[in-house]
């Protein structure tokens, strides 16, 4: 475990070593804010809750959360770090966990920094504060499966452009799922089994449950099986493609 | 120790290394010699357990790398080939964090960072990025990683690559004073290395070895081997004098230095003074008589490409 802890560490400061951190932080913090204020008429619904702010979290993450997993193992393999790493006394997990992590606290940070938004919607009437904890969590949760999904793919290449664009694409399926457009569209043509099957896999589905105020253990669990198997599919993926 | 048993990969239908088998000792200094893409840096990675064989196996100081690859790794140091690290680390928080995997703590921890730096001179430039390093201060932060944890086995891909000469020499300095009690393999295609530092070379050529010996060997087999040569200023009278000597067997003139080869006849020994008598005897001027001991530039083509010498 202090191992997982020593890849961690490096890992988290070395975000903050390059602009990556505050380009990021300050990109996130600006769209966020964007979306929910002038896409969300924030004011206009007149409504003291987060659910204007937190209903664009799929689609923010969608564009920025592939731009921090391209990195996370494209880079090692192309600057040949991936040979010195695993060839020091740790196991494929570990590395692959700490990084993950590290990258996981990272997004964390930049989330928990849009909390004067939550300070406004208290100031300005009395909001359910547990519903939005919920839905901080349920935002961070979505965060990590994107990430998984962003690791494996970016252990898949050394390109990290390739790693991006695979990325967004598989990440805008897994949202879209979800989406009462696309279900129609499947509804029209399977029986509601496969219906309800596909929105079961869909990211959009179990965020929404989420932000309902329900924090579902089947909707965390969710999340956790999903960064776990993309996790996994990660560790299987640099063992195959070590040589390359 | 380091031992390699029917180590091989196979990428697809290429054989990059086929079934090399050696055994390194406390004390000897290794090198891996051969052309590039020869299967040196895939063997070595094999060992370090970065890649997983498709046949064989290895290990180091008994931990064998596919059944205990953690054991096999805490005992080795391994410098990758270009010696890669953390670019936007700085030298002292790489070093840490090497020493943080290495398990490395307390005293013994201090002692050794304490050492390396000292040892590769890098407390100059401990807190600037490594990206802004020069090469020679790469492959010393890289060497310092390699040792930080006194491995009793160490693997160096072409520790040297790169460098200027100088810088060369030190690496060298140092790999002399960390094969003392330490098994040390590295790989090279600078032939003047093999001479310099090792104690054994192993020539291996599209997966395969070819020769295992020591330097002293390899020149044995050398065309030059043994001859005689001297710069003489009229060496077609030269040539004429000792043409027909008993025990010469040709001649070989090298324009550019002007410089007359004597080949001795199959292994008998030619003697330098012998040679220098018929000369003055013929009264033919000479100068810079001396026995070749061989050259292993030529011992490494006419092994790693025999179809070049015909």
């Amino acid at each position: 475990m202090s191992l997982v802890g020593a890849i961690f560490r490096r890992e988290f400061s070395s975000y903050f070593a390059t602009p990556l951190a505050m380009v990021f932080i300050v990109i996130f913090l600006l769209l966020a804010g964007a979306f929910t204020f002038y896409l969300g008429d924030f004011f206009e619904i007149g409504q003291a809750d987060l659910q204007v702010f937190f209903r664009f979290h799929p689609w923010l993450y969608l564009l920025l959360v592939p731009a921090v997993a391209m990195r996370l193992w494209a880079e090692e393999r192309k600057s040949g770090t991936l040979e010195l790493l695993l060839t020091q006394p740790v196991t494929l997990w570990q590395a692959v966990l700490g990084k993950f992590l590290a990258a996981w606290v990272f997004i964390g940070v930049a989330l928990a920094l849009t909390f004067p938004i939550w300070i406004t919607v208290n100031w300005l009437g009395s909001p359910d504060n547990g519903v939005i904890f919920a839905s901080y969590i349920g935002s961070w949760l979505m965060a990590g499966a994107f990430l998984a999904v962003g690791s494996c793919l970016s252990a898949a290449t050394r390109s990290q452009v390739v790693a991006f664009i695979l990325t967004v694409v598989l990440c805008l399926l897994m949202l879209l799922a979800g989406f009462p457009l696309a279900l129609d569209m499947v509804r029209s043509l399977a029986p509601q089994w496969v219906v309800d099957a596909i929105s079961g896999l869909s990211f959009l589905t179990h965020f929404q449950a989420i932000t309902r105020g329900v924090l579902d253990l089947r909707d965390v669990s969710y999340f956790l099986l999903s960064i776990a198997a993309w996790l996994f599919a990660t560790v299987l993926v640099i063992d195959l493609k070590k040589a390359d | 120790m380091i031992e390699a048993t029917a180590l091989s990969k196979r990428y697809g239908r290429v054989n990059a290394v086929d079934s090399v088998s050696f055994k390194a000792e406390p004390g000897e200094v290794l090198g891996f010699l051969g052309p590039n893409g020869a299967g040196k840096s895939t063997t070595m990675k094999m060992i370090a357990g970065f890649l997983a064989p498709s046949a064989g196996t290895a290990s180091v100081c008994g931990h064998d790398v596919l059944a205990d690859s953690l054991a096999a790794r805490r005992v080795l140091g391994y410098l990758p080939e270009g010696a890669p690290a953390y670019g936007e680390m700085t030298p002292r928080s790489f070093l840490d964090f090497i020493a943080d995997l290495r398990g490395l703590g307390g005293d013994h921890r201090r002692q050794r960072l304490d050492f390396v730096i000292a040892r590769l001179s890098l407390s100059a430039v401990l807190e600037q990025t490594i990206d802004t390093l020069s090469k020679g201060f790469k492959r010393r932060v890289g060497l310092a990683a390699a040792i930080v944890h006194d491995p009793a086995a160490l693997i160096l891909d072409e520790p040297t690559d790169g460098l200027d000469p100088n810088q060369k020499h030190e690496v060298r300095a140092l790999i002399a004073e960390l094969a003392k009690e330490r098994t040390l393999l590295l790989s090279t295609h600078i032939l003047e290395e093999v001479e310099a530092v090792c104690t054994r070379a192993i020539i291996i050529a599209n997966g395969k070895i070819l020769a295992d010996a020591t330097p002293a060997e390899l020149l044995a087999r050398s065309r030059y081997h043994n001859a005689i040569s001297l710069q003489a200023q009229d060496s077609i009278a030269a040539r004429a004098a000792l043409d027909g000597m008993p025990g010469v067997s040709g001649f070989e003139l090298d324009e550019r230095e002007q410089r007359l080869y004597v080949f001795p006849q199959g292994r008998t020994k030619l003697l330098a003074d012998v040679v220098g008598d018929r000369l003055r005897q013929r009264s033919v001027a000479f100068a810079a008589l001396r026995t070749e001991h061989g050259r292993l530039d030529e011992v490494f083509r006419s092994i790693t490409a025999p179809e070049a010498k015909a």
